[in-house]
């Protein structure tokens, strides 16, 4: 309604204000239509090139020359035990941090410095994650370059992640459940334990499969601490210690150092499909997160 | 009683620590980033080093002048915000103004998506579908260069630039535009003469935010641009601080390797400094919605 106000008048103005009018209103809806037609094909592209090569064979197989079979089962195996690791170590101090910052924290200052140096964390490119992590874990504490490494220097990067969305959702439990809590003479502790974290649990949720996202996709961070492997590391505990690649590393070794580019589109294929999903589940939690508060 | 108030302690303790973890983790990275990357700027010399024109890390006389890195970054990064964020802010005033609501529900879950996509998926496109585009349409031998490297980056700080100037649209008050179109102007008018100014703030932070993305961007940038430690010009091979890190450490030791930690120092200062820019951008704005 507004809108056909708007152009009903717009006819009547002078020819320079006209031009501007509907010249800039062309030109709005030309970057919006590119922007969201560089998206679609761009996942369109991908899919196209890359869907084709995914054969039950390569996601199942490994890599080998004798028996003449290509496979990225390696590096899905590593990306999911990259990703179980990661989390298991970043939950508890992650949603610790926020609780700490939301439920305990009185020094305003230690708060705001607290919040800059994650926010700060954030801002930091993963390449230099990768450096110190190679510097500190794989090095100084001896782990050598291996998933472990990795999945700890993904722990500093996904850090502001799990903090920021987990203290988002404590901050939307009612301020009156405290009080009800620790009116009931619960201590601080059982009040957090019973009621805050239970009822937040869709917010950590949500951190949980933004982290599992950025580190789907996280390739430089990992090139020096958990290696370029494209072998099979055997069990969890046993691939901890050895250095193989994830899907987006294997991507990367497949396209620049084999230029073999179809199983290259396939890993990205696959990627996609994950980026999808995650995407997909974490707005479905972030709505019913919102419908909650 | 006692063992009650113990768990309590204890816990106490421990939130104390996590919470003071992002802090250890900053610090971690900083002192690391300063110690390794000073010695190799102290032998090189901090002048040679920022200022020297050649990289040739493993010649027989080897030498280390990162200017070459430093302006590719800096262009690389000034000419993609150049060509993101007039789309991007465009992208965001549709989606916060014009759009209908079903439409802009539509678009914008699609532009978060270009968020998530990894850096190496856009490497692999810009190399397979990017460069031999700009090798054809230029007549070169190589598409590798500079310009493959600008628009993969525009592409890919597109989504921090829209998402934070659509929110920062979304947020100026209403009565502004009401004014304004009572009088007289049109709604387009209202858009870039009350809208974009009062949220300028807030758009200056997705610019700036979309500028860190794009100087800290390695692994895309590595796959497209060539990685050859030429001055800056559009067509010509070039490396970016970040990938003159990820090419050689695999290999590096001895004075090339702290030279690479250097490098790294640069980068992270760089990074440093748009943070708090950035920072200081977003206190602004919030202060302002006040």
């Amino acid at each position: 309604m507004h809108e056909t106000k708007q152009n009903r008048l717009s006819g009547r103005l002078p020819l320079r204000r006209r031009l501007f009018e509907n010249g800039m209103r062309a030109i709005i809806w030309l970057c919006a239509g590119l922007a969201t037609l560089l998206v679609v094909l761009l996942i369109g592209y991908i899919l196209f090139r890359g869907v084709p090569s995914i054969t039950w064979e390569l996601l199942t197989s490994q890599e080998s020359y004798l028996k003449n079979t290509i496979g990225i089962l390696p590096s899905i195996l590593n990306t999911l035990y990259i990703i179980v690791a990661a989390l298991a170590i970043v939950l508890p101090l992650g949603v610790g941090a926020a609780v700490y910052l939301t439920e305990y924290a009185k020094n305003p200052r230690l708060v705001r410095a607290i919040e800059f140096t994650t926010e700060t964390l954030a801002g930091i490119p993963s390449i230099i994650y990768g450096l110190v992590g190679m510097m500190f874990f794989c090095q100084l504490l001896g782990l050598g370059t291996s998933l472990l490494a990795g999945a700890l220097t993904l722990v500093i990067m996904i850090l502001p992640t799990i903090v920021r969305t987990t203290q988002e959702s404590l901050k939307t439990v009612p301020e009156n459940y405290r009080e009800g809590a620790l009116g009931l003479g619960a201590t601080k502790w059982t009040m957090i334990r019973t009621i805050i974290l239970p009822c937040s649990i869709d917010g950590i949720v949500t951190g949980c499969i933004l982290a599992i996202g950025r580190i789907v996709g996280e390739s430089a961070a990992l090139l020096f601490t958990a290696g370029l492997g494209l072998k099979l590391l055997g069990g969890f505990f046993s691939a901890m210690g050895g250095s193989g690649a994830t899907l987006s590393v294997a991507l990367y070794v497949y396209a620049m150092e084999r230029g073999k580019f179809d199983i290259a589109f396939a890993v990205a294929a696959v990627l996609m499909v994950i980026v999808l999903i995650v995407n997909f589940a974490a707005k479905m939690l972030a709505r019913r997160l919102k419908k909650r508060s | 009683m006692k063992a009650k108030q113990f768990v309590e302690r204890l816990m106490n303790a421990l939130f104390f620590l996590c919470g003071v973890l992002a802090i250890a983790s900053v610090a971690l990275i900083a002192v690391y980033m300063i110690v390794s990357g000073i010695p190799a700027i102290h032998e090189i010399g901090l002048l040679d080093f920022l200022t020297g024109e050649v990289w040739a890390s493993t010649a027989a006389e080897p030498k280390f002048g990162i200017l070459p890195f430093i302006l590719t970054s800096v262009y690389g990064t000034a000419a993609a915000t150049l060509i993101g964020v007039p789309v991007g802010l465009l992208t965001a005033v549709f989606l916060a103004k014009i759009a209908p609501r079903h439409v802009a529900d539509k678009i914008r879950p699609a532009i978060d998506l270009l968020a998530g996509i990894p850096s190496v998926v856009y490497g692999l496109v810009g190399v397979s579908v990017l460069v031999p585009l700009i090798a054809q349409v230029f007549g070169l031998p190589k598409g590798t260069s500079l310009l493959a490297a600008i628009l993969v980056l525009s592409v890919m700080i597109l989504p921090s630039i829209v998402s934070v100037s659509e929110t920062a649209l979304a947020a100026v008050p209403p009565e502004y535009e009401e004014a304004s179109l009572a009088l007289g102007a049109t709604h387009i008018e209202t858009i870039f003469k009350v809208s974009i100014p009062a949220a300028r703030s807030g758009i200056a932070a997705g610019v700036v935010l979309g500028i860190g993305r794009a100087i800290g961007e390695a692994m895309a940038v590595m796959m497209v641009a060539g990685n050859v430690a030429n001055m800056p010009a559009l067509f010509d091979s070039v490396t970016f601080l970040t990938t003159a890190i990820s090419k050689e450490m695999s290999y590096a030791s001895g004075l090339q390797r702290q030279a690479l930690f250097s490098i790294a120092l640069v980068l992270f200062l760089f990074i440093m400094l748009i943070n708090v820019v950035l920072g200081f951008l977003l206190k602004r704005g919030g202060r302002k919605e006040k």
